[in-house]
């Protein structure tokens, strides 16, 4: 999990000198989503691959986008634009699957999980310094999926909190409820 | 926990339970040796691996058990129903134990400690004391087949030489004589140094002592030997059992290396033999070798056949022994123990290689190579024989999970006072492994059943000209690629009048409809329904039918009731062999493909309906409500000119399912969707195409339950609540 599970567990108002205080630099993999710059701990990621051959599953919100069969297992494939509350993002040329360790959900087990950005940039050494707690508001996003804002080269980052924004069980209980109002009350949420 | 006590606690497990198996049997061969000879292995095993793995608690505990089956094997006491139930009771205490070493725990909790002590008490007072106040008893062959004047003393005599090896294997023999202390008092005891060399030829690596002990115990013999084992080939011992003949110490004196007179003395001074005894004993011995005594100088194998005479049974240890070391060696030669989750990766494996081996032939029939397309199907007939094989290693018999039952049924008949005997058919079927660790709860809660609801009381059967004795039998075949496992009595059988009357009451079945036999039969298993009118210990308390057809249903199987009253209920349950495979039909619909399971699918045909309105069809005159894949799941794109129906019968009921294309029949390994799907209802999980696509495994029984549903909530009308359709569906349908 890396450096940024522990961030997660701080409340969203803890004051700036607690991330620097947690020491190291944050090796983060950077990726467009809906022409804005995220970033997620590089220590979640397990691999990259190039979009294709999703299998849509009937009956599952909008963030869900399906399942890939990755080398024999299946592995579901989340859209993190729907996650965040917006559209579907839409599939590209440099569109890709990164396969994520998801943390444990109630099962105790691990699972991949997949999630669909627009384009993946760099890996970053984000010193941590350079690392700014979460706004309370503003990021229109939900400050629980955020585990920091990271500056490079004069623009914040956004490095998302893998624990919160793949939740296995956050996933699966909105899932069961009807799609189209779980996203709504999101997006109202987000706000 | 470490791998040693891992492999402990396993073995100790397999043990236990053969312990608990012979047991059981025993109850009904009480006389049979080789059954007591397997139990004693079994807790001898125990004890040993428990000393191996330092296990204290274990030992203690063991070692009762050991002695008093010991002492029936050495037929001092007889089994008869109250020690084969307190020796039962021990192994379920053995398990116990074995529970806390695996839990890392120093000792066993107070309770469980409490409960060993008390056993042990019984143990020891009931079973083992006996020994000690009636050593006579034990000994009665000697005196009949020796004769001779007696030693007046009531202690064992063991005689002790270490070999020189014995310090460089590194054994320290004041350790055998402490776990000696640990059988009885050692009352006294004589080191012999004879043959310590002079000093300058000592080895100090070398032992050269040797022991005379006057033992006081109410272990036997082959204890007493088992204590030596470890040094059993590096060390001369010789154990006379209490109230020996005055010959035999003067065998013993001639057959040992040091100087008889000096031995004699030795014997004297510990208390073995008196002066005079041993006067009259080397008289004796000088005299003309007419007496019934052994002559002095017959080499040492004879002797030993002298003392095998004294107690025969020591050698009908060794032989039982050293067959149990050859059987063990054999059986491990033919078993590799494999973890679970090895075996599951290459089926995974072997699972991808089905999917990348169709990705050739697809290739290959593209290309138009003739001979590239045979080398093909060479290779994936090959890989299909791997997958096959693959998959009968996760097969194992399902007699063991039968196994467990003759103490289930031993306990619970005894609970309610029946006569009910367990008979056990068909154990070396075979089935996929964890089908069988699924399938043990419904089979318990079938059993109980049987014995409680099913079985009459023993006049009951009497007045009804039946033997007082029920009759339980558990029953397992294979039937075209499914496994049946029976459950049946030969009670009373299904009170169907009365069942009704209950469902009526509860409402489950609408006063005046007219029911099937079957239908009633089935009845039993809807939730809360309970005709029992008393609520006892095991049943009746209306959960565990349900459950047990809940649980049954989730592993893709299904029950059958046949009951005749006065003669008897069968439940037979009917399972897939493996939950790794499905045969699947394989359908289209929009893009996606999906796989609808192939025993589920009674029909296909071409879709021909007048209009949209009604999502019905006369299916040759029968009205067969469909569901649209693509409206259902809300594929979008136009449909296609032509459409399929797919008729499946789900618990009864017919459906139809319409679809775009029909692509076949498929077999495939199943791949679990994961937790992030597991509020999905209407799939069942997923499979990998040949072209590495994944299809979705159509859950059919939840789809027409989510189209029934959906459709009841179109209504204007108020809705009903949602259970009752489905609860009027499924007791009808049967």
């Amino acid at each position: 999990m890396g450096q940024i599970v522990p961030h997660a567990t701080l409340p969203a108002q803890a004051p700036t000198g607690a991330l620097a205080a947690a020491g190291d630099a944050h090796q983060v993999l950077t990726f467009t989503l809906g022409g804005e710059l995220f970033a997620i701990g590089i220590l979640n990621v397990k691999e990259i691959i190039e979009y294709g051959q999703v299998t849509e599953i009937p009956m599952m919100p909008g963030f869900i986008r399906g399942v890939i069969n990755l080398r024999g297992a299946v592995v579901p494939v989340i859209d993190l634009s729907a996650r965040f509350g917006g559209a579907q993002s839409t599939v590209g040329k440099r569109t890709c699957i990164v396969i994520v360790e998801a943390p444990t959900g109630e099962d105790g087990l691990r699972h991949d999980i997949g999630v669909v950005v627009d384009a993946v940039s760099e890996v970053l050494d984000i010193p941590a310094g350079d690392v700014e707690p979460p706004p309370a508001f503003g990021a229109r996003l939900r400050t629980d999926f955020i585990a920091g804002m990271g500056r490079v080269a004069g623009r914040f980052v956004i490095i998302l909190d893998a624990a919160k924004v793949l939740s296995v069980d956050e996933l699966a209980l909105l899932s069961s409820l009807d799609g189209a109002p779980a996203q709504a009350s999101h997006a109202t949420h987000d706000a | 926990m470490d791998e040693l006590l891992a492999v402990f606690a396993q073995e100790a497990r397999e043990q236990v339970a053969a312990m608990e198996a012979g047991l059981l049997q025993l109850e009904d061969n009480p006389a049979d040796h080789d059954l007591i000879n397997g139990i004693f292995r079994a807790a001898h095993t125990v004890k040993g691996g428990a000393g191996t793995v330092e296990c204290t608690f274990i030992v203690d505990f063991t070692h009762a058990v050991e002695g008093v089956l010991s002492r029936m094997r050495d037929s001092e006491i007889q089994a008869n129903g109250d020690l084969v139930a307190l020796l039962l009771a021990c192994s379920d205490h053995m398990a116990s134990l074995i529970g806390v070493l695996e839990a890392g725990q120093e000792a066993p909790p107070d309770d469980l400690a409490l409960e060993g002590r008390d056993l042990k008490h019984r143990l020891e007072t009931d079973w083992l004391g006996a020994t000690a106040g009636h050593p006579a008893e034990k000994i009665d062959p000697v005196h009949a087949s020796g004769g001779g004047p007696v030693a007046g003393s009531d202690c064992w005599h063991i005689s002790l030489r270490f070999g020189q090896n014995v310090l460089k294997s590194g054994m320290d023999p004041l350790n055998f004589l402490r776990y000696l202390a640990t059988l009885g008092s050692i009352d006294s005891l004589e080191t012999l140094s004879d043959a310590m060399p002079p000093a300058a030829e000592m080895d100090p690596e070398n032992c050269y002592l040797g022991f005379e002990i006057r033992f006081r115990s109410g272990a036997g013999k082959a204890e007493i030997e088992q204590v030596f084992d470890f040094v059993r080939d590096e060390c001369e011992l010789r154990i006379l059992p209490p109230n020996s003949r005055v010959n035999d110490y003067i065998e013993l004196i001639a057959a040992l290396p040091e100087d008889p007179l000096r031995l004699g003395e030795i014997l004297v001074r510990i208390g073995a033999l008196t002066q005079a005894e041993l006067d009259e004993g080397l008289t004796l011995q000088a005299a003309p070798a007419d007496t019934e005594a052994a002559p002095a100088h017959l080499p040492l194998g004879e002797i030993l056949v002298e003392q095998k005479l004294v107690q025969p049974e020591v050698v009908e240890a060794a032989a039982a022994k050293q067959k149990q070391v050859a059987d063990k060696k054999a059986a491990e030669a033919r078993l590799i123990r494999i973890q679970a989750d090895k075996l599951d990766r290459l089926i995974d494996l072997v699972g991808e290689l089905v999917i990348a081996g169709s990705a050739v032939n697809l290739l290959a029939s593209k290309a138009g190579l003739s001979d590239l397309g045979e080398a093909t199907e060479v290779v994936s007939r090959l890989v299909e024989n791997i997958r096959d094989q693959a998959l009968a290693l996760r097969m194992v018999q399902i007699g063991e999970t039968f196994g467990r039952f003759q103490r289930v049924v031993r306990d619970v008949s005894r609970e309610l006072g029946k006569d009910i005997e367990l008979v056990i058919q068909g154990g070396e079927t075979e089935l996929d492994k964890s089908v069988v660790e699924k399938i043990g709860d419904p089979l318990m809660h079938l059993v109980r059943n049987a014995m409680d609801h099913g079985v009459e009381s023993a006049e009951a059967r009497l007045a009804a000209g039946k033997s007082a004795r029920g009759r339980l039998l558990l029953n397992a075949f294979h039937d075209s690629g499914s496994i049946v496992i029976e459950v049946a009595d030969d009670g009373g059988g299904l009170n169907r009048e009365r069942i009704l009357k209950k469902a009526q009451e509860k409402g489950l079945v609408p006063p005046g409809q007219t029911l099937t036999d079957n239908e009633i039969n089935h009845l039993i298993f809807e939730p809360g329904f309970s005709t029992a009118d008393q609520v006892s210990n095991l049943s009746g308390r209306g959960v565990g039918m349900d459950v047990v057809k809940r649980n049954i249903t989730a592993l893709r199987g299904r029950v059958d009731i046949e009951s005749e009253p006065g003669l008897g209920t069968r439940f037979a349950i009917r399972l897939p062999l493996t939950l790794a495979i499905i045969d699947g039909f394989l359908v289209g619909a929009g893009r996606a493909a999906y796989v609808v399971p192939l025993d589920a699918v009674v029909e296909c045909l071409e879709l021909q309906i007048d209009s949209d309105a009604r999502n019905v069809i006369n299916l040759r005159g029968e009205v067969l409500p469909f569901i649209r894949l693509r409206d259902l799941f809300g594929i979008e794109g136009p449909r296609p000119v032509r459409e399929n129906v797919v008729v499946v019968k789900i618990a009864g009921q017919k459906a139809g399912l319409v679809v775009d294309q029909l692509l076949g029949e498929f077999q495939t390994v199943i791949k679990p969707l994961g937790a992030l799907f597991r509020n999905l209802r209407g799939i069942g999980g997923s499979t990998i195409l040949g072209s590495g696509e994944v299809a979705l495994i159509l859950d059919v029984q939840a789809l027409v339950q989510i189209a029934s549903r959906t459709e009841e909530q179109r209504r204007p009308a108020p809705a009903r609540p949602d259970a009752l359709p489905a609860l009027a569906a499924s007791p009808a349908s049967h």
